[in-house]
């Protein structure tokens, strides 16, 4: 496997079945009275992050706890990049702390893989700007070979905001790369006009998708990242793209639906949809656990990365 | 590379009967045993135990299968991430007798490891050790309580245990070391 995860290209299907089917080990651990191992003790994990990120954050700081290795909050409110230091100074002072991994999350793109110029650990990219999020889309990956048996052949619809998500970049290569059936949905503003270029099937029309998934994925709207008016209200966006009560119901029986949180209940979900028993949206979370540990572990637990292999 | 065949099917057959009975009459009887096998090969074995003792008593023991890579001392020592096995005990270890199962006692190092990956799931009253192979080269101050085979081996030698469950034969061969497996006899 690649030293860094910077986006999904990073992994081949091969890379990402050895990852998948590790977390299963990890989930296991995650069942027990005591739910850590002592594998990664001795190395050290820093979550550097620009942008907030509460659920993210909480998840690789348990992931990397839970393998015994030592972690490092570094949020940018209250630090010394509040005061000015630039990510080349914080990445260069984090070298010298002898970090071993680096969990980045920026609100640019491109971030993490400039990380990667200054430091010697390996980089994993939390989410940088409208370009990837490689960790949510394999636990997303996980959830639903989990829940239903396979990825390979999976109808899957990706609804929102696609232009703006990071989540529905990583999610949609991740998903083409296993060779599950993807479609984007949303209003042509927020489609990518590269999309058909990903080998991914283009809709503006939910109703007409939805009879024929096995999972239907709801982006959240990212109201922070619009510079423009990309549809002309809320309600309008909600009743076009929504998943309302009446729509879940064109759903087929056994048909997933997920959300990468936080969720706007009443936007691009119904409040009573999301709490339905087919969401499973709560399991992501859960599951987010065992892949970022799934992660730490492969990408730690050889001496492939330099800084490693120490006694 | 030449292999020599150190037992075969009925040779591993008999020493897994005689294991199980040793199990039994150490421990009074089956009551409060429970066998844990190491993957991937101790847990085949320890299973075909746990068939054994329900023979002989006529009463189930509980069986589990524990994975020791995340205990392992030579994390990050290899090139790639050492591969993970399934673990699986659905049963409370504490209060009970645990007789850990594995294929090949080596240098013991990874026993050091079930060891302390056992204790994190309870407190057993005991724990014993029970291998189908002890081969030397001991790292570790470890013994095991049930063996089923001594056999003298140069250090840069194999000890490969073959099972019909994971290798479609029953088999126990040495050769010159090559392109070892992984975790072997470690």
């Amino acid at each position: 496997m690649n030293r860094h995860l910077l986006s999904i290209h990073d992994v081949s299907a091969q890379d990402i079945v050895r990852i998948l089917d590790t977390a299963e080990s990890f989930r296991e651990v995650g069942s027990r009275v005591i739910k850590k191992v002592p594998a990664l003790r001795g190395r050290t994990v820093v979550n550097l992050f620009y942008e907030n990120s509460t659920r993210t954050r909480i998840s690789f700081e348990l992931a990397a706890k839970r393998l015994s290795a030592d972690v490092i909050n570094f949020t940018t409110s209250g630090s010394s990049v509040s005061k000015g230091e630039s990510l080349k100074d914080t990445a260069l002072t984090l070298q010298a702390m002898g970090a071993d991994a680096i969990v980045i999350r920026h609100s640019s793109s491109g971030a993490p893989l400039t990380l990667t110029r200054w430091v010697n650990g390996s980089v994993l990219n939390a989410g940088d700007g409208t370009h990837e999020h490689p960790t949510q889309a394999l636990l997303d990956l996980y959830t639903m070979r989990d829940r239903l048996g396979r990825l390979d052949g999976l109808r899957v619809a990706v609804v929102g905001d696609v232009l703006h998500s990071r989540v529905a970049r990583s999610l949609s290569f991740a998903l083409v790369k296993m060779g599950a059936e993807t479609t984007l949905v949303g209003p042509p503003t927020l489609i990518p006009p590269e999309a058909p270029a990903w080998g991914v099937q283009v809709s503006h029309d939910l109703g007409s998708v939805l009879p024929k998934l096995d999972v239907c994925y709801m982006l959240r709207v990212q109201t922070e990242r619009q510079r423009q008016q990309f549809f002309p209200s809320v309600r309008e966006y909600s009743r076009l793209f929504g998943l309302t009560r009446d729509r879940v119901g064109l759903l087929p029986e056994g048909a997933l639906v997920m959300h990468p949180g936080p969720m706007n209940r009443g936007v691009e979900i119904d409040s009573d949809v999301a709490d339905l028993p087919r969401s499973v949206i709560e399991e992501q979370v859960t599951n987010g656990i065992a892949i970022r540990m799934s992660l730490l572990y492969l990408l730690l637990g050889g001496s492939g990365a330099e800084g490693g292999g120490d006694a | 590379m030449t292999a020599a065949r150190l037992m075969d099917e009925a040779e591993i057959r008999r020493a897994l009967t005689r294991i199980a009975h040793e199990i039994l009459e150490r421990n009074k009887g089956a009551s409060g045993v429970a066998l844990v096998g190491i993957a991937a090969r101790g847990d085949d074995l320890a299973r075909r135990l746990a068939g054994e003792i329900e023979r002989i008593e006529g009463s189930a023991v509980p069986v589990g299968a524990l994975d020791i890579t995340f205990y392992r001392d030579d994390i990050g020592m290899r090139s790639e991430a050492p591969e993970v096995h399934e673990t699986r005990i659905g049963f409370d270890i504490t209060g009970r007798t645990v007789v850990l199962v594995d294929d090949v006692l080596f240098t013991g190092r990874t026993i050091r490891a079930a060891l302390d990956a056992l204790v994190d799931f309870g407190r057993p009253t005991a724990i014993q050790l029970a291998v189908l192979v002890d081969r030397g080269h001991r790292e570790l101050p470890i013994r095991a309580d049930f063996v089923g085979k001594n056999v003298p081996t140069r250090k840069d030698e194999d000890v490969r245990v073959d099972l019909t469950e994971t290798d479609g034969q029953d088999a126990v061969m040495v050769q010159e070391a090559a392109g070892s497996r992984m975790g072997e006899g470690a």
